[in-house]
């Protein structure tokens, strides 16, 4: 394999650095809960269902108990005392919990211990499910062939979950690995998860548990009958990432969108809310064995991508120390960057061999996320196919893992069935022609690719050093990723964290830390 | 306007040979590939006018699914002399004069407020308009030292950049809208100038509507000062900005959308 210098001590000292910065943070969410945690906690129980007006249930128990502003105690803690006051079900105590007469304020009766005795076998439950789910997953990967990396990456996104299923097994037929549904674009903004299925979105599909459900069976039938294992991703990110990581879990999917910052940054999501989200997620992800995708890929549509390259690196050597600190493998950290170098820069296509490379040797056991081109597609459809070309060229070359397509038709309009059709075939081509190109080049060590190699890893450094400095809260309301400044305060969901007290209850979350931190983990 | 080389003559589409109508069309049929899938192609681009059509590939590009590549010519011919179209651009001003004409004529900063509204999360257009960095080459507002702009980003509620524009005595509003479906890119634009209109306000501010689907046409339709399509960059906004506010407003023109 070619590669590119690389001062493994650097490297070494970045990882340290992040882990500091991490570590940081990682106090703030030790002591604080928020209600998509909570809401998680219940949905983990078993707990379903909504209102007439489409609230779900889980929605209105943890809200009543914020109101009351008791959730620094864990919803569990209610959940628990409601199952000993007589509740023959986590269903039926969430139900008391949302519509029962009084607020239980938890003054008098079970403590804490009790509660959590009668949670057990709930817990039990809970985590018998996704571990089942993940077995299930396995199985399947097993009878079916499992294709070499890179994973061909396809997108649907109707708006209507039941032709995104006919769009998903039609991708996967000409070609694709894993198929994603995109999200409908206010949905990171809504801090509940709609219910059922549905059939109205803009500009994607809701992620409910019932599309879920419906996407899987799709990809299920497409694994049989094209006797490939055929992947299915969403979004866990937004106000609501923790839930979603849930019902991934507990659906099968194969890959999350999940990332330490990508909210703060780019949905102006508060960073409290969004640092212990983050974390919860990533614990039910570590658990189930899904795949998360970081979004670095995103700090080069709004920040220069030649300046800026360092950012991408620095990013993901962050969001690798918080995942690990939510037990997530290095296998499952499918780190994000991108294709998004002006074009018509002389050496365009070096500078993207030598970040995609760097990344590449970096992380060595990460299935790294490549991003296609988008910010430079301006319509020109031909001209983009041959943009696209080079990229999944870089890709094949460099080795790296889940190959989202480049769509010609990017600027224009969510893709169209031939679209993808053409994507998937040219992208064969190359990564068919050039399959053993990388073993069979080497790069000048004193070249111009070797060069920016060391100079982004330098860079990425430095930036680290500042950001430990700095702190990642000040880092941040700065514009040190993506040239985007947010605030400790501001954004959205600020409301809906919690300072835990100090007899929190949360048994999931106590048996996920535990068992990962064990090696326990089925 | 007329054809600059041949006045009056019909526009016709153009492949090797002048007037041969040459064009191709690529398009997907729900029909696994056979002779009879072949036929149904070449009448489908028959019937959108083309004579003599060439199908030259059909390859099933989903189960039950044709894909077509077809090269045909055209019998159509635009006569130019007949469109009209609202508003041409001339050439985009300078940094320089757009710099001095603030200073001399307005003597204060122009401000901008921008933003991508409703659920439209991309805020790619918006930020190639008024951040720094601009759009290939073309530094956005924000680098202007005339232009004070304030980018609000995306999901920005109608009455939120309402609230802060006018507490900025904006100048100029720019509503940005990249994804849509269904036309809500245009109903989330018109309920803003409704909006502002119920307000009073309408007038006192330059409405400038933005983004790839939009048009100049369709922006005055739906009763913006101006529509900025693909392919615009941060000079022709602030060009635009500059002729209208401390200039010759007839001057102000968009580019063709």
């Amino acid at each position: 394999m070619a590669t590119v210098p690389m001062d493994e001590r650097k490297v070494a000292h970045c990882r340290e650095i992040a882990a500091h910065i991490a570590e940081d943070v990682q106090q703030y969410i030790d002591t604080h809960t928020s209600v998509g945690v909570e809401r998680t906690m219940l949905r983990a129980f078993g707990v379903e269902g909504a209102d007439d007006q489409g609230a779900p249930l889980v929605n209105v128990a943890v809200d009543r108990y914020h109101r009351a502003g008791l959730l620094g105690r864990g919803i569990s803690f209610f959940l628990g005392r409601a199952l000993l006051a007589g509740a023959k079900s986590p269903q039926d105590a969430a139900e008391r919990l949302a519509f029962g007469p009084e607020v239980d304020r938890g003054e008098t009766g079970p403590d804490a211990a009790q509660a959590r005795v009668a949670l057990q076998p709930h817990v039990d439950d809970a985590l018998a499910r996704i571990d089942r789910a993940k077995g299930d997953r396995e199985a399947l990967k097993k009878s079916a062939k499992y294709p070499e990396p890179p994973h061909k990456y396809v997108i649907v996104a109707t708006g209507n979950i039941y032709d995104d299923a006919v769009q998903a097994k039609a991708a996967a037929r000409a070609g694709a690995d894993i198929v994603a549904v995109i999200r409908a674009t206010a949905q990171s903004l809504l801090d509940y998860v709609p219910h059922g299925a549905t059939t109205e979105g803009y500009g994607g599909t809701f992620a409910t548990q019932e599309n879920f459900k419906i996407i899987r069976r799709a990809l299920d039938e497409a694994t049989h009958d094209y006797g490939r294992y055929i992947q299915q991703t969403n979004y866990s990110s937004g106000l609501c990432m923790a839930e979603i990581a849930w019902m991934g879990a507990v659906e099968r999917l194969d890959m999350l969108l999940n990332d330490a910052m990508y909210g703060i940054l780019f949905r102006d999501i508060n960073m409290c809310r969004n640092f212990v989200d983050q974390y919860v997620a990533r614990r039910f992800i570590a658990r189930s064995g899904i795949i998360i995708n970081t979004g670095e890929d995103n700090y080069l549509t709004t920040a220069d991508a030649v300046e800026k390259a360092h950012t991408v690196i620095a990013s993901q050597f962050i969001n690798e120390a918080f995942a690990k600190r939510a037990g997530v493998r290095e296998e499952q950290m499918g780190l994000g960057h991108a294709y998004e170098i002006d074009p018509w820069i002389e050496d365009s296509f070096l500078l993207e061999i030598a970040q995609a490379q760097l990344v590449r040797q970096i992380f060595d056991r990460h299935p790294i996320k490549w991003m296609p081109p988008t910010k430079h597609k301006v319509g020109d459809i031909f001209f983009a196919h041959v943009h696209d070309a080079m990229f999944s060229l870089v890709g094949i070359t460099t080795n790296q893992s889940i190959e989202l397509l480049g769509m010609f038709s990017e600027s224009i309009h969510n893709p169209m069935l031939m679209d993808r059709y053409l994507s998937l075939k040219a992208t064969r081509y190359v990564y068919t022609a050039c399959k053993h190109l990388g073993e069979e080049i080497s790069f000048k060590p004193d070249g111009r690719i070797a060069k920016r190699a060391v100079q982004v890893l330098d860079e990425a450094h430095t930036l680290l050093e500042e950001v430990k400095r700095d702190t990642i809260w000040e880092s941040i309301s700065h514009g040190a990723f993506a040239d985007v400044k947010r605030t400790r305060d501001g954004g959205k969901g600020f409301a809906g964290v919690a300072e835990r007290s100090h007899d929190y209850v949360n048994p999931i979350l106590e048996r996920l830390e535990a068992d990962q931190d064990k090696g326990l983990t089925p | 306007m007329t054809h600059p080389t041949a006045p009056n003559k019909p526009l016709r589409a153009y492949g090797d040979r002048d007037g041969d109508g040459m064009l191709q069309m690529s398009f997907t049929l729900q029909i696994p590939p056979s002779g009879r899938a072949r036929e149904a192609a070449k009448r489908f681009a028959e019937m959108h006018g083309l004579k003599e059509p060439l199908v030259a590939t059909m390859e099933e590009c989903a189960e039950g699914f044709s894909f077509f590549v077809v090269y045909g010519h055209s019998k159509h011919a635009i006569d130019v002399s007949t469109i009209e179209v609202p508003e041409i651009r001339t050439e985009a001003l300078s940094r320089e004069e757009i710099e001095t004409r603030v200073k001399t004529r307005l003597g204060r900063k122009i401000v901008v407020v921008g933003a991508c509204t409703g659920s439209d999360a991309h805020t790619v257009g918006i930020d190639a308009i008024l951040n720094y960095k601009g759009y290939a080459g073309d530094k956005g507002l924000e680098s202007y030292k005339s232009f004070e702009a304030y980018n609000l980003g995306a999901q920005v509620e109608n009455e939120q950049l309402a609230a802060r524009a006018r507490a900025l005595k904006a100048d100029a509003i720019l509503i940005s809208q990249v994804i849509t479906q269904r036309n809500v890119h245009k109903e989330n634009a018109a309920a803003f100038i409704a909006l502002a209109k119920k307000e009073g306000w309408r007038d006192e501010v330059i409405l400038l509507f933005g983004g790839p689907r939009v048009d100049h046409k369709l922006a005055l339709e739906l009763g913006f000062d101006a529509g900025f399509g693909a392919g615009t960059k941060p000079s022709d906004v602030a060009s635009y900005l500059v002729e209208r506010l401390s200039g010759d407003a007839k001057r102000a023109k968009p580019p063709v959308g």
